[in-house]
């Protein structure tokens, strides 16, 4: 017990967790972070609906306005689709997907930006100067632009069937390789600090291998920034998979995804049935602010100059 | 002033020369050209002969040169989509998409340096706060949803403004323009301020942190010592020296306007490039991808060229020449 | 709070230029509101030079700061007057006061390379002050603003006007700051640190410079370092700080030859003297606590090695000794039963 305690007691005691508490708006951002994370998370289980499920689709259940308008149905708490699907249902597997795709997008670039950085500041030389001019290019353009690109790539080489079954993968890896270049120019600014420092040349001096000391001795001192930065780009490739899937590109319709169904939506807006592309647009709104509210204070915490 | 320009233009070759190697393996290698053009019913003679007509069958290199001579005079061959000349096509619609540009640049560019000019001056007043949190969220909207809401207040709602199309416009030569209609111009209101609207907070955001940099160096403590007036410290002294690192990612950030057009022209229906160029993504019309990653490259060459020029009128410490001394 | 006369070796005619009067200053944090200075009190006559020493941290700068009125927030005055001629600046609000920097109180930093704005000519820069501050026109300002650069010592200034701060040397552009800080013609000047960033071969020019400019307009100047050799070649009077306070405060020569406060005579020690040889040079034990955990009592007990108790329970004020005035119980004929015998010079 008192082992748990400890470390938790210190946690609550941090300067980190003391300007937590002290921002409303973070505390509250996460709140709203950690809703849109259990809804999405435990969509099957907490959804009133199963939007899939085609037997329960009803025609007549169509166009239902939310539950408070008057012609509202409370089974509906946010309306019905043009389908018949409940919106919240529709919602709360769509996060799921924007989720999915958000975070695997994050990691993939994560991983390689952090690989291609150590390896470039580590290393140095012409392997260096590859990178980073890769990098200075790859930057120039707009990582929607990238992503597009790429996508419209492996829509072009792979066959259409083909490419639906996949297409999850492909938006993952558009999105993913488009953000690399900020994760590695962070870390390589970083390592080629770190690497001077003297208990790096120490650890060379005892003989340690370079992959080793990478791992073991830069890694952790450059984990701060790069947090800061997964955060904050969370919130665009939550965007940027949202902006693929509103212009048809995206994950495919067997799947939608917040954008999907905002796309889907967006042709009701003028008949009046405003309720189909703007709650899917709130719930894009409320995951993105919150993300990127926390990653915000997550800079600033950890960058106490800046305060 | 000309070896930095000339040195400018030969940094931005290698580019320029990357994104043509892209373009081109594109347009070489991906997917099939050749039955694509053809369409169902085609004969093994008619085949060779487009294969001959596109130069596919000759060596790697000599097609690659031939694309490069070919998109230095604007040359980049039928669209499979809508078997018309790819340069065509573009040069109909760059008119609209300029335009949009144009002016949602203009919103971000004016109204961001003010605001962020104001919040880092006045860091704590409640507007400020305002402002902020409203960048946070300008931030956290996807373009395209501040599009759909702005139809559904201005358009649906309320009836002021046009939510598709440009409007009436004008025909100057080859070059369309809706500055000159009344419908033209409402036409420009709700697009523009979706455009910008990212890029205004961006700005923003970016003006705000280099004031707050700035204003805590020891010059502007100094000019303060001096007894300079507020004005005088604020503008003269604190905005100058943020120029240089904001024109850098101002200057970026209106390259991707460019870029952003494509969901912007979605949702408004804009008949601009962007518009073209997500219709062939969809269909996988090489030709007009590759085109127009060309153009889009130019223009973030151009842009950059540009940004160094500008540094170099506001930095006096790139030029060399007067008072030489120590 | 009591009067502060004009030290009696330096009596001159005439008010004080700047006085300033039990100041305090203070800084709220989220741990409790530190006071960085505490009941500091000293005056500066036409042409004097007073030099304020002590380490880093001990509030010289903070000092500088309160009176050109430039305190980096959250810092604040919080008790105490600043008078300039006798009146009240301390209390103006931000326009009055700056009126009065630069025109009646000049100022030079530390760091040369930082202080100058990069994007406008050392010219420009003159220019702009002097037409802030002075009734004269564009031409007039620039003839004089390459004036000002030949009295600083700036060679061929006619055309070095035209120059921008990162053509010069970092001598030469702390001559261009000074001229900055005198161009308006102050009669007060608040110099922080002005030779630390130097070279020391740079070093004595400019403090050379300094002295000559001061003499010659009839300049009161508030000289903040940490080098005990410029306050000598410099300064006509001494303050010497230690946590927020004045330790000791006298003629220049009375405290670096005969130091009354235990705390000034352990800093001299500590200067290696130039005319004999020494195996090792004396140190205070210890470091200056910092100002959240500031003893009660004198603040330099925990260190002083003539400490008594009252040291620990009572602080002392500036206490009358020969030729100085120290902080120190040792100067009290009151405590001079508990005091040792041997150490008083009273």
């Amino acid at each position: 017990m008192a082992a748990l305690i400890a470390p938790l007691a210190r946690l609550l005691d941090s300067d980190l967790f003391y300007s937590f508490r002290r921002s409303p708006v973070t505390v509250l951002s996460a709140l709203v972070g950690l809703v849109c994370l259990v809804g999405a998370g435990l969509a099957p289980w907490l959804a009133p609906h199963d939007p899939f499920d085609l037997a329960s689709l009803n025609l007549i259940d169509a166009f239902k306005p939310p539950a408070w308008m008057a012609e509202g149905d409370g089974t509906y708490p946010l309306g019905t689709d043009d389908q018949g699907r409940d919106v919240l249902s529709a919602i709360m597997y769509g996060a799921r997907i924007s989720l999915l795709v958000g975070i695997c997008s994050v990691i993939f670039s994560t991983l390689l930006g952090v690989g291609l950085g150590l390896v470039a500041g580590y290393l140095g030389g012409t392997v260096d100067g590859l990178l980073m001019r890769i990098a200075d290019i790859q930057l120039t353009f707009p990582s929607i632009l990238i992503a597009l690109l790429v996508d419209g790539v492996v829509r072009a080489v792979l066959p259409r069937e083909v490419h639906d079954q996949i297409a999850l993968f492909v938006v993952i890896f558009a999105i993913g390789i488009s953000a690399w270049p900020q994760f590695a120019r962070t870390v390589r600014s970083s390592t080629l600090v770190e690497r001077n420092k003297e208990y790096v040349l120490a650890a060379r001096v005892i003989g340690l291998s370079r992959l080793h000391i990478m791992l073991t001795h830069v890694l952790p001192n450059v984990l701060g920034p790069v947090l800061v930065i997964a955060t904050l780009n969370l919130g665009n490739a939550i965007i940027s998979e949202a902006t693929l899937s509103f212009l048809g590109v995206g994950v495919p319709p067997t799947e939608p995804s917040l954008g999907t169904l905002i796309r889907i939506g967006n042709d009701f807006l003028f008949s009046g049935e405003w309720w189909i592309t703007i709650f899917p647009g709130v719930a894009l709104i409320a995951m993105v602010l919150s993300v990127n509210l926390l990653g915000d204070w997550l800079r600033d915490a950890l960058n106490p100059k800046l305060r | 002033m000309f070896a930095f320009i000339l040195s400018r233009i030969l940094q931005a070759i290698p580019v320029m020369l990357v994104v043509a190697f892209i373009s081109f393996a594109m347009f070489a290698y991906v997917g099939d050209p050749v039955s694509i053009m053809l369409g169902q019913d085609f004969t093994e003679a008619q085949r060779q002969a487009l294969i001959a007509g596109l130069g596919l069958d000759q060596p790697f290199f000599v097609q690659f040169a031939k694309f490069i001579g070919n998109a230095v005079q604007g040359e980049f061959g039928l669209s499979y989509r809508l078997s018309r000349p790819v340069a065509e096509l573009i040069g109909e619609r760059a008119p609209a998409t300029l335009e949009l540009a144009f002016c949602a640049a203009g919103i971000a560019l004016v109204v961001g340096v003010a605001m962020g000019v104001y919040t880092g001056l006045y860091r704590n007043s409640w507007l400020s706060r305002a402002l902020l949190t409203f960048s946070l969220v300008g931030v956290s909207l996807p373009p395209f949803l501040i599009g759909i809401l702005l139809i559904l207040v201005f358009s649906v709602w309320l009836g002021w403004l046009p939510s598709f199309g440009r409007g009436d416009v004008v025909q100057l030569g080859w070059w369309s323009t809706g500055f000159l209609t009344w419908s033209g111009l409402k036409a420009l209101v709700l697009p523009s301020i979706t455009l910008g609207l990212f890029q205004l907070t961006l700005i923003m955001r970016l003006v705000r942190a280099e004031m707050l940099e700035v204003l805590r160096t020891d010059y502007i403590k100094f000019a303060r010592a001096r007894g300079l007036s507020n004005r005088a410290v604020n503008f003269g002294h604190a905005l100058k020296n943020t120029l240089v690192p904001v024109i850098t990612i101002a200057g970026l950030q209106l390259g991707g306007i460019i870029a952003f057009a494509i969901v912007t022209e979605t949702v408004f229906q804009w008949p601009g490039m962007g518009l073209l160029f997500i219709q062939s993504v969809s269909a996988a019309d090489i030709p007009v991808m590759a085109a127009y990653l060309m153009l889009i490259a130019l223009v973030f060459v151009t842009i950059n060229l540009a940004v160094d020029l500008l540094y170099y009128a506001v930095d006096p410490r790139l030029r060399i020449g007067r008072g030489q001394g120590h | 709070m009591q009067p502060i006369l004009p030290s009696p070796s330096r009596e001159r005619d005439g008010a004080p230029i700047l006085e300033v009067r039990d100041l305090r200053v203070e800084f709220p944090t989220r741990r409790g509101t530190l006071r960085a200075l505490d009941g500091v009190s000293f005056s500066i006559m036409p042409g004097e030079v007073l030099g304020v020493v002590g380490e880093s941290g001990a509030g010289k700068s903070m000092t500088g700061a309160a009176i050109i009125g430039l305190l980096e927030p959250p810092g604040r005055i919080a008790g105490g007057q600043i008078l300039l001629h006798g009146r009240r600046i301390d209390n103006l609000r931000y326009e009055a006061m700056r009126k009065i920097r630069g025109k009646e109180i000049g100022a030079i930093f530390q760091d040369p390379l930082t202080t100058l704005n990069p994007l406008y000519t050392v010219g420009d820069q003159l220019v702009e002050t002097m037409l802030t501050h002075l009734p004269i026109g564009a031409a007039e300002a620039r003839k004089r603003a390459i004036g000002w650069l030949e009295m600083v010592g700036i060679p061929a200034a006619a055309q070095r006007v035209d120059s921008y701060p990162h053509e010069f040397s970092g001598g030469m552009r702390q001559r261009v700051v000074i001229a900055l800080a005198l161009c308006a013609e102050p009669r007060m000047v608040v110099a922080d640190e002005p030779t630390t960033a130097l070279d020391v071969s740079i070093q004595a020019q400019i403090i050379a410079l300094l002295k000559t400019l001061a003499r010659e307009k009839g300049m009161a100047m508030m000289l903040v370092t940490h080098d005990m050799g410029v306050i000598a070649e410099t300064a006509d009077r001494v303050a010497v700080m230690y946590a927020g306070r004045i330790a000791e405060i006298g003629p220049v020569r009375s405290v670096v030859k005969a130091p009354r406060h235990p705390y000034s005579e352990g800093l001299m020690a500590s200067i290696p003297p130039l005319d004999r040889k020494v195996d090792h040079l004396a140190q205070i034990e210890g470091a200056m606590p910092r100002l959240s955990a500031i003893p009660p009592g004198c603040a330099f007990n925990p260190r002083c090695p003539h400490v008594f108790d009252r040291c620990r329970v009572e602080r002392p004020e500036l206490l009358e000794t020969t030729a100085t005035r120290a902080a120190c119980w040792l100067y009290d004929p009151a405590s001079a039963k508990q005091a040792p015998e041997a150490l008083r010079h009273g």
